[in-house]
Order: structure tokens, then C-alpha cells, then sequence
């Protein structure tokens, strides 16, 4: 460890490598973390014509009165439920799949991972699309009565859209994260279980599954907190619609901010939502913790 | 048992086979569709098309503005990475040799900052940045990138330097190179397979991120790829057949990137999302 002795000395270090870190960060993180809570509490947005006097928790008020905003934010739990219910079950069967030892696996590894490199702006206009054009000419073709209309119409079919376009765009990358897991299972213990004559079955719930609680850990929350703060997708498949019945969280502050000028509860909003995030994260990563077995 | 082992892969290849059509079918139906004409599309999306016509891909390309939308990726992700890449692995190196009593805290708040999702400062950053005029500018935004990505990165360097032992150091300590050029010349060379990890993951983000530049990017020539086909998508909602041609455009530079990198951008993904 490096300690200079002369204050000049110091000074000359923190300039080359911390000074330029230390100043982005400052205002392009810090600033307008600590600007969002102060607006908070203030009638002040930075935006025309406002000026500061302080409101105390008007703002909040204001944000827990929005019917809307209780609304978007059920919306987006039950969002969030599902995509991380299927994400993760089709996720780690595919992870399965492509560790079976077959032929091609490293090909259908790429192939289930693609959507994850395409950003969520375009994967979006590719299902509307589907769900729009295809979906109906199927529907049409074969009269099947739920395929026959836009899912994209209505306010059930545009949320259950939102989620198989979320959950096609995410389990290849959760996948990947449970290969990994997969992958680290010493052999030699399922070797004996084999040799135990335990089943496939038995195997993966009292071997595999119990081993893999980090991979689970790392894969809920990832999957968490994309599902929480998903912006893209939302704005390009359904665009909150119809009639702002699938607008998620993010995209509720979104609009709010920039579409009705809502600022002030609408950063109130904001810091709600992180809250939540936090909250859950770490109550999530707690319990994971505590399932952690030693192999 | 030799046998049934043999049905037992057989029928694993055929399953996932019918996963992976799942999977891809919406990008077929996208290629198939971009090479048809708006009557075509509408009066059957599923049938091949008639003759490859790249008409649609000629005024995709031409509306989008393809090429300066190309270029403007490019730079942003470019420069932004190499920022990041930059002045991370110095400021972790920074934080992890010198024992300060600041630098612990410096590094605490950076972790802490990083459960912050941007919608939480989204607001105040507009209003602050707007209310400057700093907005609307392509190097703005890379310093933007670089604020935004430090975090995750020197998170990552620090996890790295920290396991790379002093002693290694010493020898050009001796020799009087000045403390940057033990960083230069020892340090920075030792950090290639991390680096690798963040350069992947940060090209995935910027390279694929809206919101951020959707705030910051304001006039029509400094466009980024996902912009330009979102505004192009937008006017295009009835025209399909050039909508259909625009957002294969808009893959294709992603997906050439995978392919020549696979190994790297799996390794990658997975070395980030494990530390």
C-alpha cells in the first residue's frame, strides 16, 4: 500500500487518478440525486417560472392521492410477478437443455441468447408487429376467436403481450447465468448420486437445485430489477395503451415528468419507486443468502 | 440402455430445436416481411415473398439517415467505453492501493449509488442540464456515460486490483517510475480479462440504450441508432414494408459484433452478471 508523506505528494496522486472520477460522478450521479430530493420537498423544478419555497410533504401527498399512480404501480407488480415467474422457470430449463451434452448446444445457447442483444426499443416494434399483423391473419386463417383481434387492443391481452415480449427478451440471458451454475456442480457428487440410483428427478431437487441458490440469487434479481424499471419495450410494444392501462411504473413517471409536467410529484414518484427497489433487492438477496448450502 | 440413451438425446435435439424456431420466428417474419410490398404484408404476413426486392431497404436506409445514425453509435460507444475503461481502472486503482481513510467512503457511496435506478434522477438531471444548455450535444452525452457507468466499473476493477499483490509493483517502484507509470506499465497491462468483461458489457448498454440519449440528443443529425429507428418507426406505422426493412437495419451492426466475439460477449455477460 502506497501512503505519501507530503501533503503535496497526496495532492499530486488524488489529481492524477481520482479528480476527473470524482468530478463526473459528482455531477452527473451525485448532483442530481441530491437536486431530486430537495425538489422533493420544494416547489422548485429547475423548469420555467417556478420558484423555491418550501412545501414539506405536499408533493408526496400529492403522488399517494394519484389514483393513476397506485394504478401503474399495481400494474407493474403483477408485471413484474409473472415475468419473473416465467423468465426464470423457462430460463432454467433451457439451461438444461443445452447442458444435456447434445449436439448443437453451443449453437442453441447463441440462438435463445440473440434477443438480449437487440435493444428493447426495437424488439418492441418487432412484436407489435407480430402481435398486431401476424397474430390477427393467424387468428383470421385458422379462427381462433383470441387470436382474431389485436392483443394490442385491449387492456388484458396488451398486458399479457408485454410479458411473453419481456420474458422471450430476458430468459436467454438468465439462461446463461444458470449454465454457469450448472457448470460448477462438482461431477463427482452426481457421479455417486447415480451410482446411489437416484433418479434424474431426485438428482436436480436435492442436488442440483440446492447448489445453484447463488445463480438463483444473481438471476431473481437481475430479473427483478430489469421488470421493475423496464422503460423500452413498454414505450415501444404498447406505449402505456390503450388508454394508459398498461403504462409501467417507469414509463408512468416518464410521462408524467415530461408528457404533463408533473414534475415535483413526479420525482416524488421516483424516489418512491427506488425505494421500492431497494427494499425488495435487498430483502430478496437476504433471504437467498440464508438458503445458501455448501457443497 | 445404449439405446434409450440415444432416443433420450434424440428427442432433447428435437425439443430444443422446436424452442429455438419459437425463439426465432419473430425475426423470420421481419426478413421476410421487409422484402414484400404493403398489399403483400397485409394480405398475408406468413408467405415468402415474391421476389427480393430491396426497395424497402433502399428507403430505410434513406429516411433513417442510416449512416450518420451508424456513425453516431459508433462514436458515442466508442468514446464513452474508452472513457469509462479510462478513468475506472485508475480511480480503482487509486481506491485500492491507497489506504485513505476518504477512500473508503468514496468507495461506499459509489456502490451505494449504483441500486439508484435512473428514473430517480432522471428529472433533476434534465432540469439541471437542460436549464445549462448542455443538452443536445453527442460529447455531452458521453460524459454522461462516463458519470453513469463508473459506478459498475470501478466496482469491478476494485474486485480485480485487489487481487493482484503489491509486490508485483515493486520492482518499477525501485527502478523510480512515477506512480502513473507503475499504473501504466505494470497495473493496466495485468487488466486485460477484466476489462474485456466491462468493455462487453458497457458496448451492450450504450449501444442499445434509448432513454438517455432520447433526453440528450435532440436535433435529428446527432441521432444514435435506437432514436432514429424509433422516430423512424413512428412515422412508418402503416408503411410496413420499409418499417420492416429499418429495424433489420438496426440489428444487423449488433448481431455482426456477436458473431465475431461470441466467446467473449457470453463470457462476458456472465462474468458481469456474477460479480
Amino acid at each position: 500500500m502506497y501512503n505519501e508523506k507530503k501533503t503535496i505528494d497526496k495532492l499530486k496522486v488524488f489529481l492524477t487518478f481520482g479528480l476527473i472520477p470524482v468530478f463526473v460522478f459528482s455531477v452527473v450521479v451525485l448532483l442530481p440525486i441530491l437536486t431530486g430530493i430537495g425538489m422533493t420537498f420544494t416547489t422548485w423544478t429547475g423548469f420555467s417560472g417556478s420558484l423555491l419555497e418550501f412545501v414539506g410533504i405536499e408533493n408526496y401527498k400529492e403522488a399517494f392521492v394519484d389514483t393513476r399512480f397506485w394504478g401503474s404501480l399495481g400494474t407493474t407488480l403483477r408485471y413484474v410477478f409473472y415475468t419473473l415467474i416465467f423468465t426464470n422457470t423457462i430460463a432454467f430449463g433451457l439451461a438444461l437443455l443445452v447442458t444435456s451434452g447434445m449436439k448443437g448446444q453451443n449453437f442453441f445457447r447463441m440462438g435463445f441468447f440473440t434477443p438480449n442483444l437487440i435493444g428493447g426499443i426495437i424488439l418492441g416494434f418487432i412484436w407489435q408487429f407480430i402481435f398486431s399483423r401476424v397474430m390477427i391473419y393467424f387468428g383470421d386463417f385458422l379462427n381462433i376467436d383470441i387470436l382474431s383481434s389485436s392483443w394490442l387492443a385491449g387492456p388484458d391481452t396488451s398486458f399479457w403481450a408485454l410479458v411473453i415480449v419481456s420474458v422471450w427478451q430476458n430468459s436467454g440471458y438468465m439462461m446463461l447465468i444458470y449454465i454457469a451454475g450448472l457448470m460448477g456442480i462438482n461431477k463427482s457428487l452426481l457421479e455417486a448420486a447415480d451410482l446411489d440410483g437416484a433418479s434424474t428427478w431426485r438428482q436436480m431437487w436435492n442436488i442440483k437445485v440446492p447448489l445453484m441458490i447463488p445463480s438463483f440469487t444473481i438471476s431473481l434479481f437481475l430479473t427483478l430489477q430489469r421488470s421493475f424499471l423496464v422503460f423500452d419495450v413498454n414505450l415501444s410494444l404498447t406505449n402505456g395503451g390503450p388508454f394508459r392501462s398498461t403504462e409501467l411504473i417507469a414509463m408512468h413517471i416518464y410521462n408524467e415528468a415530461f408528457l404533463y409536467q408533473n414534475y415535483g410529484s413526479g420525482q416524488a414518484k421516483a424516489f418512491i419507486l427506488f425505494i421500492i427497489v431497494a427494499i425488495i433487492a435487498v430483502t430478496q438477496v437476504g433471504i437467498m443468502k440464508k438458503l445458501e448450502v455448501e457443497s | 440402455m445404449k439405446k434409450r440413451k440415444k432416443f433420450k438425446t434424440m428427442s432433447l435435439f428435437i425439443v430444443s430445436t422446436l424452442v429455438f424456431l419459437l425463439y426465432f420466428f419473430p425475426f423470420v417474419l421481419i426478413v421476410l416481411n421487409s422484402f414484400k410490398d404493403r398489399t403483400a404484408i397485409i394480405s398475408n404476413p406468413l408467405s415468402m415473398p415474391e421476389q427480393f426486392s430491396f426497395e424497402n431497404y433502399i428507403e430505410a436506409f434513406q429516411t433513417m439517415n442510416f449512416m450518420s445514425a451508424l456513425w453516431n453509435s459508433v462514436l458515442v460507444t466508442v468514446v464513452s467505453v474508452a472513457l469509462i475503461i479510462t478513468f475506472s481502472s485508475m480511480f480503482a486503482y487509486f481506491l485500492v492501493r491507497w489506504k485513505w481513510k476518504i477512500n473508503k467512503y468514496l468507495f461506499l457511496i459509489l456502490i451505494a449509488s449504483m441500486i439508484v435506478p435512473f428514473q430517480a434522477l432522471m428529472i433533476p438531471f434534465v432540469s439541471i442540464y437542460g436549464k445549462l444548455g448542455l443538452l443536445n450535444s453527442p460529447w455531452m452525452l458521453m460524459f454522461f456515460y462516463l458519470g453513469f457507468g463508473l459506478g459498475l466499473a470501478t466496482f469491478m476493477y476494485h474486485g480485480f486490483i485487489k487481487n493482484i499483490p503489491v509486490e508485483l509493483e515493486e520492482a518499477a517502484v525501485i527502478d523510480g517510475a512515477t506512480r502513473f507509470q507503475v499504473f501504466r506499465k505494470v497495473v493496466l497491462p495485468m487488466l486485460k480479462p477484466i476489462t474485456v468483461t466491462i468493455v462487453i458489457l458497457d458496448v451492450l448498454w450504450i449501444w442499445n440504450d434509448f432513454l438517455l440519449p432520447s433526453l440528450v440528443l435532440v436535433s435529428e443529425s446527432t441521432r444514435t441508432i435506437p432514436l432514429s429507428t424509433f422516430y423512424f418507426f413512428g412515422q412508418y406505422t402503416s408503411s410496413f414494408g420499409p418499417a420492416m426493412a429499418g429495424l433489420i437495419l438496426a440489428t444487423i451492426p449488433v448481431i455482426i459484433f456477436f458473431i465475431l466475439l461470441q466467446k467473449q460477449v457470453i463470457r462476458g455477460v456472465i462474468d458481469g452478471a456474477i460479480k
